[in-house]
């Protein structure tokens, strides 16, 4: 099988270790993973802030750099969402049906991370290690638009040492919304704000989720608070082991 | 006591675009203590109901289809609504907009001489601001609705479909009813206390006295059954039963959206109605009628089929799934940005994520900033498509019409948002130009960031940094350290199967 990693432009520009974490984690799993250099963005920021055409180019982007791979995996519900939900409707857009065709070969086959273990290598117990009180933020596109339901939980409640406490109101947005986070920033920070106050309320020393947008905007307001809470990615935890942590 | 016309009643018109609106609401600690206790509380209930039948999705599912029948064949469904109607001796109005409608119901109420009507609870006559049509032409318009006499008599607008006036606690609304009642009809007794029960009395005595003056009534429909001609009103407290059945002359303004076609079709959305509205298996009081009975309620019944601006949204290939909305509100009641900021801010009858779809889509994007502002008043959580008893994507919706907003402002001098975006695209189309830009944020980063954050930034980035953090842009993108280390297989800080260093330190 060739697996691909889409890391995605946020990760790529701004939290390369997630990225990292996804290759160690991977690899050893037995997983040898490309990464494609041809790829940019999934465009939904474009989309979702109405410029639709100018998504184009990310898709087309997209599209060659993962065209040639059995399954592509990437650290983040919301770019993976993107995918498989809107790149359809931006290539229709671009009038062009070997694009659109393209793409409805390609994206059944991109999986968010929790998916890609738990549903095509089959594993749970990634053999990680993390002796650390953490809490799970679901995020609204891993948990509404692609239906991960429990899959990034059990893989931390199979990790080594690690305490898992719940997260109250947890299924509940946190506000960012990508540029909702721009446009609307006094609810997106309401919102937020509510998200900081349970995490701090659920106890935990990290906070972990499946997409570093949300992250960035929860972690964004733990740090301002002085809340003492670190945010890491899933990948990172899965990624850990006993030899250094 | 007076009939003559309330003072001036209160209009969306004119209102503030939603985040300018918004700052103020979210200020309001009282409003948003209101706000999170009720709908809360309905949500839970909503999620009990709704969890109780094997055959809810089922239920969702047939509540799309015949909705989605009835838009395909609205035209067809509405004559044969018309011609039952008319056999059963009701006369059928068609309005092409709110003034027509308005027009038609002022008419029908002059005729008879009347200086007042009383009103079963209606969103459709909100939304054309039938109260002030009827006041300019000197004829009081007294809402019977609990909730709607709150907002009436606080010459207020209503901020849920459902619950108009839930962003009221009760210590406001006894003084409202103690400075109001009386100026509208039975003032409240002086030693009224803010006990509901009390309040409920207040009201009762209050209403009664006009319904039993009353010879004309004004209601909605929350559904129209075309084959046999009847009409439908859910409602909890009985005083639409009051309105539907006392008075002479009864007008209905029914959406054109409304109409079902059978009875058949009508049980599975009074199934799905109440357990998403008011959390309820059935709500108290459902009344039907077919036109004219003999000796038996409204002798003349009039029935005003409005547009409005639906024939609009109907053009929508994906916007029209919106006109399968039954105003339960369950929407609302999920959605964390409603949740915050209640309903005014979205200068409409219809607020929350329904009004943030079909508002725009009634009246039209790339006319005012307002209306614009609306789509964008989501942060796409997907909360309400989970609820909705017809599903309704009303995110997939919600992009559809941000991509019309953009689409509409096109052609003139670029904003800086517009700016922006093509630059994002240009950028985005080709990696080695991401890869450029990544490297210019790196050498930023190392100029602006402590600890591996940034903390406050100038304008437009202060949108971001006011209250948040923000991450500094690594010396080293993702991209570069894959070249540089073969994939990481020449990286001696982090060789396969070994943990990465903490996020601050990347």
């Amino acid at each position: 099988m060739k697996v691909a990693l889409f890391v995605t432009c946020l990760n790529d520009t701004l939290y390369p270790g997630t990225g990292k974490a996804v290759v160690r984690l991977l690899r050893r799993l037995g997983v040898e993973v490309d990464f494609p250099s041809a790829q940019t963005c999934c465009g939904q920021m474009h989309v979702n802030s109405g410029y639709i055409p100018e998504a184009i180019p990310a898709v087309e982007a997209f599209v060659d750099a993962f065209a040639g791979y059995d399954a592509v995996v990437s650290p983040s519900g919301s770019c993976a969402a993107s995918v498989r939900h809107q790149h359809e409707m931006v290539a229709r857009r671009s009038g062009n049906p070997s694009l659109v065709r393209a793409v409805e070969a390609l994206a059944p086959r991109v999986y968010e991370l929790s998916e890609f273990l738990v549903d095509v290598l089959g594993v749970v117990d990634v053999g990680a290690y993390f002796p650390h009180r953490v809490t799970l933020h679901p995020t609204c596109h891993s948990s509404r638009l692609l239906g991960v339901g429990d899959r990034p939980e059990r893989l931390l409640r199979a990790v080594r040492g690690i305490t898992v406490v719940d997260l109250p109101a947890a299924s509940e947005c946190c506000g960012f919304g990508g540029t909702f986070s721009l446009k609307n920033p006094d609810v997106s920070v309401a919102m937020g704000s509510d998200k900081a106050r349970h995490v701090r309320e659920s106890g935990a020393e990290v906070l972990v989720a499946g997409d570093n947008s949300c992250l960035m905007h929860i972690g964004g307001l733990l740090t301002r608070q002085r809340a003492g809470i670190r945010v890491m990615h899933l990948a990172e935890i899965l990624a850990a082991t006993e030899a250094v942590a | 006591m007076t009939t003559g016309p309330m003072t001036r009643t209160a209009t969306f018109l004119g209102m503030p675009p939603f985040p300018v609106a918004a700052r103020k609401a979210l200020a309001d600690s009282q409003l948003r203590g209101n706000l999170r206790d009720a709908t809360h509380t309905i949500r839970t209930k909503r999620a009990r109901v709704a969890g109780e039948l094997d055959d809810w999705e089922q239920l969702r599912v047939a509540g799309a289809a015949i909705k989605d029948d009835v838009l395909a064949n609205l035209d067809r469904y509405l004559q044969e609504l018309e011609e039952s109607l008319t056999a059963a001796g009701a006369t059928v109005h068609w309005a092409r907009d709110g003034a027509e409608a308005n027009q038609i119901v002022v008419d029908i109420a002059r005729s008879h001489g009347v200086e007042e009507v009383v009103k079963v609870k209606s969103m459709a006559t909100v939304e054309i601001e039938l109260n002030s049509a009827l006041e300019a032409a000197g004829i009081a318009a007294w809402e019977t609705d609990l909730a709607e006499l709150i907002v009436q008599l606080g010459n207020d607008l209503p901020s849920h479909i459902l619950v108009p006036a839930i962003h009221r606690n009760r210590s406001e609304v006894r003084e409202i009813f103690l400075r109001e009642m009386g100026k509208a009809g039975m003032a409240a007794r002086p030693d009224l206390s803010d006990d509901p029960a009390d309040l409920a009395g207040a009201a009762r005595r209050h209403l009664r006295e006009k319904f039993l003056r009353a010879k004309v009534a004004v209601s909605g429909a929350n559904f129209a059954v075309a084959d046999t001609g009847t009409l439908v009103v859910v409602e909890s407290e009985g005083n639409g039963r009051m309105c539907l059945t006392l008075p002479e002359v009864l007008i209905s303004v029914v959406g054109i959206e409304k109409v079902v076609p059978t009875w058949t079709d009508l049980e599975v959305f009074l199934q799905l109605l109440p357990r998403s509205s008011t959390g309820e298996r059935m709500n108290p009081y459902t009344s039907t009628w077919n036109g004219v009975t003999a000796g038996d309620g409204p002798q003349e019944v009039h029935v005003v089929l409005l547009d409005n601006g639906r024939t609009k949204v109907l053009a929508d290939e994906l916007g029209r799934q919106a006109l399968r909305c039954i105003r339960c509100s369950a929407c609302l009641n999920v959605c964390p940005v409603y949740e915050r900021v209640g309903g005014h801010v979205y200068g409409s009858v219809y607020p929350g994520p329904i009004g943030a779809i079909l508002t725009p889509m009634l009246r039209g994007v790339g006319t005012d900033e307002a209306t614009d502002a609306l789509p964008y008043a989501s942060s796409l959580c997907g909360a309400c498509f989970e609820v909705c008893p017809v599903l309704i994507d009303i995110p997939e919706v919600l992009v559809h019409l941000r991509g019309k907003v953009v689409d509409s402002h096109r052609g003139g001098v670029p904003a800086a948002l517009q700016a922006a975006m093509s630059a994002a695209s240009w950028t985005l189309g080709r990696s080695g130009r991401l890869e450029l830009v990544q490297r210019l944020a790196g050498l930023s980063g190392r100029v602006l960031g402590r600890g591996g954050l940034i903390g406050r930034m100038p304008a437009p980035l202060s949108r971001w940094t006011d209250a948040r953090d923000a991450p500094a842009p690594p010396r080293e993108s993702f991209r570069r350290w894959w070249a540089r280390t073969d994939g990481g297989r020449a990286d001696p800080g982090s060789p396969p199967g070994t943990p990465g260093k903490a996020r601050e330190q990347v």
